[in-house]
């Protein structure tokens, strides 16, 4: 598949997420505990949200997923497989993650930051990541944009790719760490739009956010987290509407 | 009053004894001069890199190294580590180089400039966003892999002012090495100058050694400032304004679950 010239999004390709598992998941900075006995399944092809004030160990708990930080004790199944046995790079491989920030390699074009590590981890040859790299390009409406920089991309273009690059490497589950709390407002909705349709095609998706409305929409499961802990989950529509516990009552009382 | 501006004339501006040492100048000391600097400042390069690298790692066996190193070499007069090092070592020298005390001017310098470049090469990685290698290792890169294909050279892009800087320091250093006592053939551009001094009783040599120098590190100042000033206004003029409402509609789809969903 070549890139599309009408700039429009090629459909996503169908993604074979695996099941995630967290196992009374502790961590710590130093001896500060973050996370207190997280637990919680996310079933293969289904996406959850997590929710929570400010500090209350989101992105840590998703650096814990695929080690960038690494937990003290439970454990993280994969496929059933625990990730505290493989290798990190081996693991890293295997989970896309996407930042706030986007953290696309200034000097590289859209399509190079996409296929970079696809031929230099993989090893894949330069000419096939390249072409893979485009495909992922179109899937996310950037095939036209393949060759500009990210300095001259706008901020939801600039997640895209990152989704993008994430995805070239066949990840079995996605991690989202707040993508689109640093975009201007009228360039949220491209970004969401596209983890809908991820959603949708079969991958695995653990997604912090702040957007509400995607998660009542798009989540299987919302997780509610505060202090480190799991409060409470479920189906989004029991928690935004029959939320249990006076913390997240709280909680939607001040963000909806 | 016209005698005494002529005596000062004919100190440093007595054209003709310039004119007698510039093909020397030229063809020895500007050509010397740049071989020693160059030479150095490769090494130089090299070496640096190796300290910066250590110097950010996470064991303190290489840390420690890279840091007692940066501080002697950075603490001590240059002339004094070129004098301890061309004289302390010569008889090594002797045996792999032969006489000269070339070999060991150069290598002087360059740990020297091993000691400032590794300092700034340094200050380049850790400036660095920490987000770019935490990208890279969320794509299961390895860190050394990591290092090398993404933070590495973002790191010296953003320190290239700061070694052309430190080039200029060298060129200029590169005329301490006359202290080892060159072979005629080995003279840089301040020994030249120095010699012709002497034997016409007339600085004017040395003021056209000087020349020389700021003929090489002039435009290189310049040259800095123009690089200092293409990396600070980092974004390119692109086609125009643009408009982020265009863009809302990028990732619309023929069929789309989620947008038909809301309409029905
Ligand atoms: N590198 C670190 N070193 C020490 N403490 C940290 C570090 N990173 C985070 N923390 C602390 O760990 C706790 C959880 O932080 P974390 O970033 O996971 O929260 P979060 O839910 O993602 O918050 P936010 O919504 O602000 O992103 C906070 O109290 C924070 O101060
Ligand atoms: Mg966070």
């Amino acid at each position: 598949m070549s890139a599309t010239t009408t700039g429009r999004p090629s459909d996503t390709a169908t993604y074979r997420g695996s099941s995630l598992d967290l196992v009374d998941l502790r961590m710590a900075y130093g001896s500060f505990e973050v996370i207190r006995d997280v637990s919680f399944t996310v079933p293969a092809g289904t996406t959850t949200c997590v929710i929570g004030p400010s500090g209350s160990g989101k992105s840590t708990l998703l650096r814990g997923v695929n080690r960038l930080h690494e937990p003290t004790s439970g454990d993280v199944l994969i496929a059933g497989e625990s990730a505290l046995e493989v290798h990190p790079d081996r693991l890293r491989q295997r989970i896309g993650m996407v930042f706030q920030h986007f953290n696309l390699f200034p000097d590289h074009t859209a399509l190079q930051n996409v296929a970079l590590a696809l031929h230099k981890v993989k090893g894949v040859p330069k000419a096939d990541a390249l072409e893979v790299a485009r495909e992922r390009l179109d899937e996310v409406g950037l095939g036209p944009r393949a060759d500009h920089r990210p300095r001259d991309l706008s901020g939801g273009q600039q997640q895209r790719v990152a989704i993008a690059r994430a995805l070239a490497m066949q990840p079995e589950v996605m991690l989202f760490d707040e993508v689109t709390s640093a975009l201007d407002p009228e360039l949220v909705k491209g970004v969401l739009r596209l983890m809908a349709s991820l959603a949708s095609s079969g991958m695995t998706m653990v997604v912090v956010t702040h957007e509400m409305n995607f998660a009542r929409k798009v989540a299987d499961q919302v997780v509610f987290m505060d202090e480190g802990e799991v409060v409470e989950a479920g189906p989004p529509a029991r928690l935004f509407d029959q939320p249990q516990s006076r913390r997240l009552r709280a909680f939607l009382s001040e963000v909806l | 009053m016209t005698d005494w501006l002529e005596l000062l004339r004919r100190t440093f501006l007595d054209f003709d004894a310039m004119w007698l040492v510039f093909p020397q100048m030229l063809g020895t000391g500007l050509k010397n001069t740049l071989i020693i600097s160059a030479a150095a400042t490769v090494i130089g390069l090299v070496l640096g890199m190796v300290l910066a690298i250590m110097g950010i790692s996470r064991s303190i066996w290489l840390r420690l190294p890279a840091r007692i190193y940066t501080d002697i070499f950075r603490g001590l007069p240059a002339i004094l580590t070129i004098l301890l090092i061309g004289q302390g070592f010569a008889r090594f020298s002797q045996s792999v180089f032969g006489p000269s005390p070339y070999p060991l001017g150069i290598l002087a310098l360059s740990l020297i400039a091993a000691a400032y470049i590794g300092e700034i090469f340094r200050a380049g990685i850790q400036g660095v966003d920490k987000g770019q290698l935490e990208a890279c290792r969320a794509l299961g890169m390895s860190w050394p892999r990591a290092m090398r294909l993404v933070v590495v050279p973002q790191g010296v892009r953003r320190v290239l002012p700061a070694l052309v800087n430190q080039f200029i320091a060298i060129v200029k250093d590169s005329s301490l090495v006359y202290f080892l006592g060159l072979l005629v053939s080995e003279r840089e551009l301040f020994r030249v100058g120095q010699d012709a001094a002497v034997l016409t009783g007339n600085l004017s040599p040395l003021v056209l050694a000087g020349a020389f120098y700021m003929v090489i590190t002039v435009p290189l100042t310049h040259l800095v400032n123009y690089f200092d000033n293409r990396f600070r206004t980092g974004r390119r003029p692109t086609a125009g304004p643009t408009s982020g409402l265009k863009e809302v509609h990028e990732m619309d789809r023929d069929v789309d679950p989620l947008v038909h969903g809301e309409n029905t």
